[in-house]
């Protein structure tokens, strides 16, 4: 809906609704893993080089600045685990066409779930009115896009049946289940997911790309003396089958049980302010509610972000450098060229404390006038891309954990979160903690769990007055939500101190 | 595709599918078309429309379950499409309790007209959409020079389904809706409050098309430069457009599924006082054109009206066929349709000033709850309250506890449910809450 607030999700297994399933069978429509080639994607969605270019034709005939065309087809399978046994499977198909028209800062936008000429006349011409002249539009030469592969895949998701998957989500359960006696309820999920995509613009750009994503997640339910806890697990890649070995398997299930169990001696802290220590890796939520989403240049173009004056000037301290990076091997908020068709890059936004870019889509580069960074994103075919964010990290600071942890003499540790949110006009921003440590005279002392803390996005930044040189990317589950829209996304931090947020 | 073509298409795939092993199967088929328009400072910004299909399909074999879903509708892929899908079903492990629901449950006709449906959205032109919209833009725009920018929001739809079920359900659905919403940034000292306002119904004639720009440019300007307040023990109120903010974990943790899971802080409650004897509410699918009015819901079980939970005393779950078996409960419905709260007599403005010192909740932003204990912990915004006024905007603070303490000190309902939703929820009055801040 058009009013949410930007929100960031962790898919938590038991929100794991509708969606996958099975065996490569629906590698169906056509056949199987398509070659790496120009043509195997054109005869895939059953179109040519020349319906593409009467298609734009159509969507640029009223006088618009730019079109394109975004061809997706997707298959999505899960498999679930419920009270022992992987008895549920659910499957998706998304085919279709997005055709997309720009006349300035304006967006003309319909899809199509038939991909036939008439079909795709049709939406391009009902995209193209939102430019109202006539307009006269000879197509260009098509140069075909070469793009680097930031996700090569050994084996496919369409290569790997239900019953390959099965063993190792039953192993999760089983070695959930024989670590702790407390143990009374496990949920395992594994959902993959394989994107083709073809991509053509009013300036010749085709493209096409192979996208897999696959995530594993496993929740643990302890009880003892009446009192019940739960734990989520799970990892997230662009990979292809060869992400399942029993050796993940057996690290998230360890984890798993572990983090349920200390929360049987977790309390929750006492409200109200203190100084803060995010560990290193899961703590990025930090980065991305507190200053990510205040840094998509929709935001500041509109002047809607407390970030939108912020350009150029110091916001943090000297060692504070923050990045929002594609480019990670396998990486889940990765991407070979963006959905908008360009090239994905490592964008600098903080470096030596000074704001040195925003995130931009194609309309907010032609706004600044500035190189495209690779942000423009979308959840399908069926939405308009807007600047997203990939994996936004921190590098490494000056300090040593140690040293971060013992400089607290009253206040909290925290490493692992569910959530978060942020309002990009006041900066507000939230994350919720389910599990962390008190902090007490520089010692990691009781377990705490289930408390949100809040900030504010320019102060928070501001007051990183430690970071340790511990960096880690966390490859957990994340989908961040914007304007109704979902990505994929991931983040990583090293251990840093806030000086002060509102903790309760 | 018309409602008779969806069921020809979903009677020839019940029928395919049980040709191919499958000993239980539910089609559902559905379409939806819908406009949205974005204006911002009187330019449109965005135009789209969107129609979209899906076909999904139940498949029960061997005691084996898994469900499929494609917008692929061309009948030589869905017969394949089926077929794979009962071939993959058949590597799960079995599963005794999934079964279609007891035919004697289902929905099978003589249910009231719900009126939910508009025909004369379909026929709106476009520029009647941008105008509604630009006249909800400009009850705001450059009414007050501290304003950033003002956008507005017209959105449609047009819904319609076809379930068809082996064990003999057959039924059909529509439904159409219309919204209005306006958002506004101000500039401030301390940064860009923003607010919006919205309005919707299923009928263009009964859509409230004013006040909305007015109501949003309001609401910004009296976000202007907030404070957060000491930490401490409360009363507060909140207002009705954000209450289910705090309700929605109750309705978690009835449902079948998180009961059964045990993530949900209200197992083993029923017949048993759950929240503070003022609170009564009712899930009715009946209501005339409501926006969750329904004749049968997604397994195709009939409608019933039923108590939720009256004065304080938890008396239905929320059950679907599934986990109704393995809980041994007779199914009510897995999914809510209008959840109708109790209203009282005073207004929130009445509310507050009935408040020493408290908090007026507006807003909610981030935090979340842990269904198997109840422990929750939300960002919040809203207005400082001292002697009965309003004092100053606040935000940046938390409110904590766990949910089953904090219904207990529900001590008011306001009268002002909002009656177009799906969850008409009013006003809430809570004493002693635990807020953090300063």
């Amino acid at each position: 809906m058009i009013l949410r607030r930007r929100e960031f999700i962790k898919t938590s297994g038991l929100a794991v609704a509708g969606s996958l399933v099975i065996p490569p069978l629906f590698q169906s429509c056509k056949g199987s893993v398509l070659s790496d080639n120009a043509e195997s994607y054109l005869s895939h969605f059953e179109v040519t080089r020349e319906l593409l270019q009467k298609v734009i034709s159509a969507a640029m005939e009223k006088g618009a600045d730019y079109a394109d065309l975004y061809f997706e087809h997707s298959l999505n399978n899960t498999s679930a685990l419920e009270d022992g046994k992987v008895n549920s499977a659910y499957s998706n198909i998304a085919y279709g066409v997005g055709i997309r028209v720009l006349k300035g800062d304006q967006t003309g936008y319909a899809y199509s779930e038939i991909i036939t000429e008439e079909a795709m006349l049709k939406a391009a011409r009902t995209a193209a009115n939102i430019a109202d002249g006539p307009g006269i539009f000879s197509p260009v030469r098509i140069n075909e896009l070469v793009a680097p592969s930031f996700y090569p895949v050994t084996s496919s998701w369409e290569e790997f049946s239900v019953k390959d998957k099965v063993p190792f989500i039953q192993r999760m359960n089983d070695k959930i289940f024989a670590a702790e006696n407390r143990v009374t309820k496990a949920n395992v999920y594994l959902s993959d997911k394989t994107s083709y995509i073809l991509f053509c613009n009013s300036e010749g750009l085709l493209a096409w790309d192979y996208r897999p994503l696959v995530f594993l997640a496993g929740v643990c339910i302890m009880e003892d003396k009446g009192r019940i806890e739960n734990f989520f697990s799970g990892r997230s890649f662009r990979k292809g089958s060869e992400f399942l070995t029993n050796e993940l398997v057996d690290e998230m299930s360890d984890e798993v049980v572990r983090k349920t169990s200390l929360l049987f001696e977790a309390t929750r802290p006492k409200p109200g302010e203190m100084e803060v220590v995010v560990g290193a890796g899961e703590s990025g939520i930090l980065l991305h509610e507190a200053m990510g989403h205040a840094f998509e240049a929709d935001f500041n173009r509109k002047d809607l972000s407390i970030f939108s004056d912020k350009m150029g000037t110091k916001i943090a301290e000297n060692f504070v450098r923050i990045i929002d990076d594609g480019t990670i091997a396998g990486n889940r908020g990765s991407l070979n060229f963006d959905d908008e068709g360009n090239l994905s890059g490592k964008t600098i936004l903080v470096d030596e404390g000074i704001l040195t870019s925003y995130l931009h889509d194609r309309i907010s580069s032609k706004h600044y006038n500035v190189d495209a960074t690779g942000n423009g994103r979308r959840e399908s075919f069926r939405h308009i891309p807007m600047p997203r964010m990939r994996c936004t990290y921190m590098d490494n600071g000056p300090h040593k954990k140690e040293e971060i942890i013992s400089s607290v003499s009253k206040g909290i540790y925290v490493d692992s979160f569910s959530n978060g949110e942020v309002n990009i006009g006041q900066g507000d921003f939230t994350f919720f903690v389910k599990f962390g440590y008190l902090i007490e005279n520089g010692k990691l002392t009781r377990p705490i769990k289930d408390v949100n803390i809040i900030g504010n996005g320019p102060q928070a930044l501001a007051d990183i007055v430690m970071a340790a040189d511990d960096m880690l990317v966390n490859d957990g589950v994340w989908t961040c939500g914007k304007n109704g829209q979902g990505a994929p996304v991931s983040m990583g931090i090293p251990t840093v101190k806030i000086k002060k947020l509102t903790v309760g | 595709m018309n409602t008779k073509e969806k069921y020809d298409l979903a009677d020839m795939v019940v029928a395919h599918a049980l040709k191919s092993g499958a000993d239980q199967v539910a089609v559902t088929i559905s379409d939806n078309r819908s406009t949205e328009i974005e204006i911002r400072d009187q330019k449109i910004d965005t135009l789209k429309e969107s129609n979209r299909s899906n076909l999904s399909v139940d498949i029960y074999t061997e005691n084996k379950y898994s469900s499929h879903s494609t917008n692929r509708m061309k009948k030589e892929e869905l017969l394949k499409f089926v077929e794979e899908a009962i071939a993959a079903t058949k590597y799960l492990a079995p599963d005794e309790f999934r079964t279609l629901p007891e035919p004697e449950l289902y929905y099978s006709g003589g249910g009231p007209e719900l009126n939910t449906m508009d025909p004369k959205i379909d026929s709106l032109d476009a520029r009647t959409k941008i105008d509604m919209a630009n006249q909800s833009l400009n009850e705001a725009y450059g009414e007050d020079e501290r304003i950033i920018s003002v956008s507005s929001y017209y959105s449609d739809s047009i819904s319609n389904m076809v379930k068809v079920a082996s064990n003999g359900f057959r039924g059909d659905s529509g439904s159409t809706g219309i919204s209005l919403a306006v958002t506004v940034s101000i500039k401030s000292d301390t940064g860009r409050p923003s607010d919006y306002w919205y309005e919707n119904s299923r009928f263009i004639d009964r859509l409230k098309k004013t006040d909305i720009g007015r109501e949003a440019l309001v609401r910004a300007l009296n976000k202007m430069n907030p404070k957060k307040i000491a930490s401490g023990k409360y009363p507060v109120v909140i207002e009705n457009r954000v209450a289910m903010n705090i309700a929605g974990p109750i309705y978690n943790s009835l449902s079948g599924a998180n009961i059964h899971q045990k993530q949900s802080f209200l197992i083993g409650k029923e017949g048993k006082p759950v929240t503070s004897s003022i609170l009564t509410v009712y899930d009715d699918p009946f209501i005339p054109s409501g926006s969750g009015s329904r004749l049968f819901d997604g397994e195709g079980l009939a409608s019933v009206r039923r108590s939720v939970i009256e004065k304080g005393i938890l008396k239905n779950y929320y059950i679907d066929t599934y986990y109704g078996k393995k809980l041994g409960m007779k199914p009510t419905s897995g999914s809510s349709s209008n959840v109708v709260f109790g209203k009282g007599k005073r207004s929130p403005q009445e509310m507050i000033s009935s408040i020493s010192k408290g908090v007026y909740i507006t807003g909610f932003i981030g935090g979340n709850c842990n269904l198997s204990t109840g422990d929750f912990s939300y960002g919040i915004e809203g207005f400082y309250i001292e002697n009965g006024r309003i004092v100053h905007p606040v935000n940046e603070m938390n409110i904590t506890g766990n949910m089953n303490t904090l219904w207990f000190s529900l001590s008011e309902l306001g009268n002002d449910p909002r009656e177009n939703d799906s969850i008409m929820i009013p006003s809430l009055m809570f004493k002693d809450v635990v807020l953090s801040g300063i």
